[in-house]
């Protein structure tokens, strides 16, 4: 069972993932929200094109996005050098940068599973709760929210899940830098590039099918929960 | 109480032109399907803007488009009832019930909520989900709901549409009582004739987006042509509920001095009742029939005839002081020679006179 005992720098890379997957899918979530609820409510001029770019990560080599990254929030780049100079907020070669990355290519499965529970919502409940006395902000509270609850876990899972796996917009944005932006894919990338390096590969690669199978079925458990309490009336 | 209504909206190329006053009971808003009744109580309700007009409820200017003045629906106060319950599928009935007091500012005080509770009879179904709930039941919710809210107002909008005919029998006796027992001023909206005859005092006819006729519900479902369709003219008695005939699920009703049979209802004896009796429903002999299954036959004297319309007359009959009104081929007039002042019985069937 020996080959099993990570090594600390095995360690830190899986420690570094979760943080940063994390991170990612908590940051994302509360502009995801505020996006989803334009998509799917809003009427104002250059939805689609809020939509389309939303959408980017998606369709765009990863490699891409992470240069695009890299020129816009890098050192030089204007909103990075904005950020550093205001909130000392770096992101190039930071294990932030790696969050951003990942955010980004998580978002748009995010707010499309947001954006879908949103459209199923019956707009005549929310009627229903304003005649009733609640203004808009309580009726987003008492009714809207608890009933896409199951979207939002669906759309946070999804993210967290792209961020465990981001390697192609990561590595280009912030490069692959053992304790700093080297996540689990990244590491197995090294190990696969060195002699001698299959057994790291290995174990890290169970430990990673783990992680994703884990935040599956915690998903399907959440999602299965929140089913049962909104089961249309 | 008085609510005063005047809207002009216009949605594609249907133009709702409309205005009303009631004076307080229940004034319902009578008409088919796509006449404009939904549009014009979600005009009330606040739910819709409409391009003009204005409403006021006792003195308060709630919405007038000239003075560019919109309360808030959540601001308004005017509890809805609509056709789904469209109850909250996340809480509890419970929950659901307590969600506008909370908002109404009306505290827990227990008594107003288990009075309401108890009038409409869904005290068991507390700590159900609304999932659980029959159609009949959840109707009763939502009535409770939008009751506990304190309403100014109530508007109801085809709450008995999505219900089979045992449902609405066994809802519509807890709208009586609401009617009778709370002082909450109600709009209704329908297109059944038994509905608005059983639960309205006032009756506004809405046809194309506009108001064809209003006045009080027995002037208006009686009266032979016009704001009616014609085949749905009849005569409205007011009744009280006399006993009940358990075996044979019968309740007998007494109007003036003539006992009626009609299909059971579930009404406590000594209740006023409102009796839609469609002319169309009414037969007239002018010798008592013998061996005949209809329950009830009525002795009466002839008041007056209408003119002959498509072959038909419609036929007033004094019936101990009930004016009843029996549609009749002009052959049949001719026939038994039925002149103003002659000695009639009306016989009328049992099960056409369903709830």
């Amino acid at each position: 069972m020996d080959w099993l005992a990570l090594t600390d720098a095995e360690w830190t890379a899986v420690r570094l993932s979760l943080r940063v997957a994390t991170v990612a899918m908590l940051a994302s979530l509360p502009i995801a929200l505020l996006v989803a609820m334009a998509l799917a409510r809003g009427r104002f001029w250059g939805k689609s094109v809020l939509n389309g770019l939303v959408h980017m990560p998606l369709i765009l080599p990863p490699v891409v996005t992470g240069f695009v990254l890299l020129l816009l929030f890098g050192r030089r780049g204007p909103i990075g050098a904005f950020l550093a100079e205001n909130f000392g907020l770096v992101f190039s070669f930071r294990w932030t940068g790696a969050a951003l990355a990942c955010a980004v290519m998580g978002f748009p499965l995010m707010v499309r599973s947001i954006r879908l529970s949103i459209e199923a919502v019956d707009r005549k409940l929310e009627d229903a709760a304003s005649t009733l006395g609640a203004n808009p902000i309580w009726v987003f509270l008492t009714v809207t929210l608890p009933l896409i609850l199951p979207g939002i876990v669906a759309g946070m899972i999804l993210s967290f899940a792209k961020a465990m796996g981001e390697f192609g917009a990561t590595i280009t944005f912030v490069s692959n830098i053992p304790g700093e932006t080297q996540t689990l894919s990244a590491a197995i990338y090294s190990f696969t590039q060195v002699p001698g390096g299959d057994a790291g590969a290995m174990r890290l690669a169970v430990i990673s099918i783990v992680i994703s199978m884990t935040a599956l079925m915690l998903s399907e458990v959440l999602a299965a929960a929140a089913a049962r309490r909104t089961v249309a009336a | 109480m008085s609510l005063e209504v005047e809207a002009r909206h216009r949605i594609g190329s249907f133009l709702i032109d409309a205005a009303f006053r009631s004076e307080g009971g229940v004034t319902a808003l009578f008409g088919r399907s796509g006449s404009g009744k939904t549009s014009l109580i979600n005009i009330i309700a606040g739910l819709l803007r409409p391009d003009q007009g204005r409403i006021v409820l006792d003195g308060d200017v709630i919405a007038d488009s000239e003075k560019r003045l919109f309360t808030p629906i959540h601001r308004r106060r005017f509890g809805c009832v609509f056709q789904e319950a469209r109850l909250f599928p996340h809480l509890s009935v419970r929950r659901n019930l307590a969600y506008g007091r909370w908002f109404a500012g009306v505290g827990k005080s227990g008594s107003e909520f288990a009075k309401i509770i108890d009038m409409l009879g869904i005290g068991d179904l507390l700590d159900r989900r609304p999932s659980t709930l029959s159609g009949g039941e959840r109707q009763r919710v939502a009535v409770g709901r939008a009751l506990l809210a304190a309403p100014r107002l109530l508007l109801m909008d085809e709450p008995l549409a999505a219900l089979d005919e045992a449902r609405k029998a066994e809802i519509l006796p807890y709208l009586e009582r609401l009617r009778d027992e709370t002082r909450i001023p109600i709009v209704y909206v329908s297109h059944s004739v038994a509905e608005v005859a059983r639960l309205a005092e006032r009756v506004v006819v809405v046809e194309n987006g506009r108001v064809k006729a209003s006045g009080t519900a027995a002037a208006i479902l009686s009266r032979p042509t016009g704001a009616l369709e014609r085949r749905e003219t009849g005569a409205l008695i007011e009744s009280t509920v006399d006993s009940h005939d358990a075996a044979h699920n019968l309740t007998i009703v007494r109007a003036g001095e003539c006992l009626i049979r009609i299909p059971h209802l579930v009404t406590a004896p000594g209740r006023r009742l409102r009796l839609y009796i469609a002319g169309r429903d009414v037969m007239l002999a002018t010798t008592k029939p013998e061996g005949i299954s209809a329950l009830n036959v009525l002795q009466g004297r002839i008041v007056d005839l209408s003119p002959a319309r498509e072959g038909s007359v419609d036929v007033r009959v004094d019936c101990g002081g009930n004016i009843i009104i029996a549609r009749i081929t002009s052959l049949s007039r001719e026939a038994l020679g039925l002149e103003p002042g002659k000695p009639v019985h009306a016989i009328i069937k049992t099960v056409a006179l369903d709830y």
